[in-house]
């Protein structure tokens, strides 16, 4: 029963492990990036990305601004730290988490709860990012990311085989 | 300072501050006094920039994401001038042209007393396939071949370029490959040893799974290259 049971175990960790998707948002809250990750999933139309992208740049952004806890003051000298807005939300069957770097990029980071370190993985995203998507000097600022080298790396670090 | 003769009358007229009414007649404008040189490279705290270190100091190695952002400014600036592809790998070709010229010189120096300049054809290829490369990119080069079809042809495989390490080429100009810069490195090489081409050139070698951004290198060297390698081998040397 042992033996089954430590089999079971991690196939099952396995299936419900899962990314589900990336997607990037610039600083203007268009989406320049959306890409899938497992199988089987409910399919989106491109519309309905744009709309999801710039009502979650809306609300991020709002989030910035109404935080109920008295303001730290800052050291002398140095501006208030801001507040970075929503970094993760849960639901029962997907938890995302989202990762806004210093220039306003967002990257929204779909998962499912059982995931863990999550922030470590976006991170690892915007890393990939600035590798080959900022340092390629055929990509356009702000323009949507059609990049070969950018899919290949995010492929073999997220697709499951 | 040499100074012919009608150089000296021109500066002796320069000398002379000139009259107001000079300017009315000739219709041009004086140009400012030059500033004093004020150089702009920054300096170490030890005050010792590159051009004060020892050159048969074994080369450190660069920071990967430093040269990209160099070479990523260069193609953007060289894509802008450009109107095709072809143009800017002319251009990329041109650019390393000159560090071709003086990595022959730099290496060999580097190489201690016993290293001499490559004077046979194969001895050049070795050369360019492995200290070249080792000397820019701390590897040696996948492949060296010669062309089945034609004498004066040879081929020089890279599997992964590094300067090509972040670059994607967009769809619409997928026959360019940024390694024409690498091209213009050899082809400097080739010409400064005294071999001279009709051209160095970087292709994609297509259709491999494994490797895609395999990139082949096309020395094209002169007839007059090859006929005198030829007739050193019948010499028996």
């Amino acid at each position: 029963m042992s033996v089954t049971t430590q089999h079971t175990t991690p196939t099952e960790l396995m299936v419900y492990r899962v990314v589900f998707a990336l997607l990037i948002i610039n600083k203007a809250g268009g989406l320049i990036y959306t890409r899938t990750f497992a199988p089987g999933l409910q399919k989106l139309d491109s519309n309905d990305y744009l709309i999801l992208a710039g009502t979650f740049h809306g609300i991020h952004a709002i989030s910035r601004s109404i935080n109920p806890a008295p303001p730290v003051p800052p050291a002398p000298g140095n501006r208030r730290p801001p507040t970075t807005g929503i970094e993760s939300m849960e639901s029962s069957h997907f938890r995302l988490t989202c990762f806004q770097s210093p220039t306003g990029v967002k990257f929204l980071l779909f998962t499912s709860p059982e995931q863990p370190n999550t922030d470590v993985i976006v991170r690892r995203c915007y890393e990939v990012y600035g590798d080959f998507v900022m340092k390629n000097p055929f990509y356009s600022l702000e323009m949507p990311v059609r990049v070969e080298k950018f899919d290949r790396a995010l492929g073999a670090y997220l697709a499951r085989p | 300072m040499p100074a012919p003769t009608t150089a000296t009358a021109t500066a002796t007229t320069n000398n002379n501050p000139p009259t107001p009414l000079d300017f009315k007649e000739s219709d041009t404008i004086p140009l400012p006094p030059p500033k004093p040189f004020q150089p702009s490279l920054r300096h170490p705290a030890s005050r010792k920039s590159i051009y004060d270190r020892a050159l048969s100091r074994p080369p450190s190695s660069t920071s990967l994401p430093a040269f990209a952002h160099l070479f990523n400014t260069l193609i953007t600036y060289h894509h802008a001038k450009s109107a095709s592809v072809s143009e800017i790998e002319g251009r990329l070709n041109r650019a390393g042209y000159p560090i071709g010229i003086k990595m022959l010189d730099l290496l060999l120096y580097r190489q201690g007393g016993k290293a001499v300049r490559p004077t046979r054809l194969l001895d050049l290829l070795q050369f360019v396939h492995g200290v070249l490369w080792r000397g820019l990119f701390g590897r040696a080069a996948d492949a060296l071949e010669q062309s089945t079809s034609k004498r004066e042809e040879y081929m020089i495989v890279d599997n992964e370029p590094v300067v090509n390490t972040y670059i994607s080429i967009p769809k619409e100009m997928s026959q360019l490959n940024c390694a024409a810069f690498v091209a213009g490195i050899i082809e400097g090489v080739c010409d400064a040893s005294g071999f001279g081409t009709e051209g160095v050139s970087a292709h994609w070698g297509e259709g491999d799974e494994m490797w895609p951004g395999k990139t082949i290198f096309l020395l094209r060297f002169q007839e007059k290259v090859v006929e005198r390698e030829e007739g050193i081998k019948a010499a028996g040397g």
